[in-house]
């Protein structure tokens, strides 16, 4: 046996090269040049007031010093309510969402539903990822008024965008033939989907859901800037009253939960595997 | 007691692999369906339980046409037909006994499958099923941590519990080694024999199909080339099959020498 239009004689001896990704020379070297260009050009227009940052180097410092004295005691009282908000937030919403967001995994995947439930689905996906976090909490305060309400309902909202998206990606890249060997079997769609398509995304989800958990908690810290209730209402006040040491407290509180989650969840995703 | 009536299947992309394919099975015949890779095998046996759509012909199961039904008159019927999958196909987090019983997801309600609930005739079954393919140790393994050929025999629980008329078979031997291979064959085929079941079985191997089954069927780009009993397997026929090869070889070669039961 040998090839067709292959003169091994002629090849042989002569060194192989992996052949290049961009395969006309002149545009390799345009792409190249361009990129060169662009770098050169972005450095340029960066423009620092030395003097300003020379001023605001005393705050910065004067913000990481507050670290190594964090105040718990002063405020604590609102410290402790802050942080319950922000946890109450966040198991619900990560509660509701996840249940809101298995449905609509479900309609999402292709290889599961039928083509105008897919689109509804992608649909509602497009919208929850498109809107900013911060964005969906302003309308919400708007709505229903400063507290967590506003939070919950913004956190689930993001959770169902994050969850249904990852979770319909899983579904969509399972083993077909597990799933079909069930459909044989003449099951229901609903026992289908129990039997041939949930054990197979079920570590996936779990994970997901542990991460999302995760998020929630972190986003919440941040939607008391706006108003949307939890930790960060106390957070953004300690710093309007220039109570680094506060500020620093509350900080080193959400560090510490968010570590204890990540490790929860690492523990979590290794034993469902 | 299954008839094929010109069945045509082409797919999306224009490939035909099935042209007018007409074939008829009396009970309780075991039949081999031989070809190259790409011949149709596999969408033939998936036409005949509408995992794949046939897009003409008709499929007859007893006196059900199978190609008109609707899917909840089609799930109905696909409890008859039980399923032997290349590569075995078991869910494979769940346990051993969740997918032997998942045969009988066709015969129980969302509710108790949900809560794994079986009736006991089904649970006793299941238990019957394993010791019958000795692998009732392994009930709550999970499916993954057992070897190809214990999972293949798992597949065949799943499949028989069921309690089907008709197997169909999709290249069951395609990733066991070769003594694994022959207890598999031969156990499909002596379960068929003992509940009087008609199978359909896709397979490569030329003379292990010869070792076991009463008819075979070439299949060469989606048309029938020869259908008949094994010893009629000439070199010729294989020929207009496969295509040139030395095909000496391959006929019977092999001698059953390893008469020990497939446990």
């Amino acid at each position: 046996m040998s090839s067709p239009d292959f003169d091994l004689d002629a090849r042989l001896g002569k060194p192989w090269k992996k052949p290049p990704f961009v395969q006309r020379p002149w545009l390799r070297y345009t792409l190249w040049m361009g990129f060169v260009a662009y770098l050169i050009a972005a450095w340029m227009t960066i423009e620092v007031d030395w003097a300003r940052v020379y001023a605001g180097l005393e705050r910065g410092q004067k913000f990481v010093l507050a670290f190594t004295s964090p105040d718990f005691t002063t405020r604590s009282s609102d410290i402790y309510g802050g942080m319950l908000e922000s946890i109450v937030m966040t198991v619900a919403a990560s509660v509701v969402g996840i249940i809101i967001s298995i449905p609509i995994a479900l309609g999402a995947a292709r290889n599961v539903a039928p083509l105008p439930v897919y689109l509804i689905c992608r649909g509602i996906i497009a919208i929850s990822r498109a809107l900013q976090e911060i964005i969906v909490a302003i309308l919400l305060v708007a709505i229903f008024g400063f507290g967590p309400l506003a939070g919950f309902l913004t956190l689930s909202f993001a959770t169902i965008g994050f969850l249904s998206k990852l979770l319909a990606e899983d579904i969509e890249s399972m083993d077909r033939v597990q799933a079909e060997a069930i459909k044989a079997s003449g099951a229901r769609w609903t026992q289908w989907i129990n039997y041939g398509v949930q054990p197979q995304v079920m570590p996936r989800l779990i994970g997901l859901s542990i991460y999302r958990v995760d998020i929630n908690f972190r986003e919440s810290a941040i939607l008391g800037l706006v108003g949307a209730g939890g930790i960060g209402a106390t957070l953004n006040t300690a710093f309007d009253r220039y109570e680094y040491d506060t500020a620093a407290a509350i900080l080193i509180l959400i560090i510490v939960i968010v570590m204890a989650l990540e490790y929860i969840s690492g523990f979590v995703r290794a034993r469902v595997q | 007691m299954l008839r094929l009536d010109k069945l045509v299947k082409t797919y999306k992309t224009g490939d035909q692999a099935l042209k007018s394919v007409s074939l008829e099975i009396p009970e309780g015949q075991v039949l081999a369906l031989i070809g190259p890779s790409g011949a149709g095998k596999s969408t033939l046996i998936r036409c005949i339980n509408r995992l794949v759509e046939p897009t003409s012909g008709k499929v007859y199961l007893g006196n059900v046409e199978l190609t008109g039904l609707s899917s909840g008159a089609l799930r109905r019927e696909r409890r008859r037909m039980g399923m032997i999958f290349q590569e075995y196909a078991l869910v494979e987090r769940l346990s051993v006994m969740e997918n032997v019983l998942s045969g009988r997801l066709g015969y129980v309600g969302f509710w108790r499958s949900f809560l794994r609930r079986f009736p006991q005739s089904d649970v006793d079954e299941a238990f019957r099923l394993l010791d019958r393919v000795g692998l009732a140790h392994m009930a709550d393994k999970r499916a993954d941590e057992l070897s190809g050929g214990q999972r293949q025999r798992v597949g065949i629980c799943r499949a028989l519990i069921q309690n089907p008329a008709l197997l169909l078979v999709d290249e069951p031997t395609a990733s066991l080694d070769p003594k694994t291979s022959r207890q598999i064959m031969r156990l499909i085929c002596e379960l068929c024999r003992e509940r009087g079941l008609a199978a359909i079985i896709n397979i490569h191997d030329v003379a292990l199909a010869q070792m076991f089954v009463q008819r075979v069927v070439g299949l060469r780009v989606g048309a029938i080339e020869f259908d008949g009993p094994p010893d009629a397997l000439t070199p010729d026929v294989l020929t207009t099959i496969y295509g040139e090869e030395d095909w000496e070889a391959t006929i019977e070669a092999v001698e059953d020498d390893d008469i020990e039961a497939a446990e």
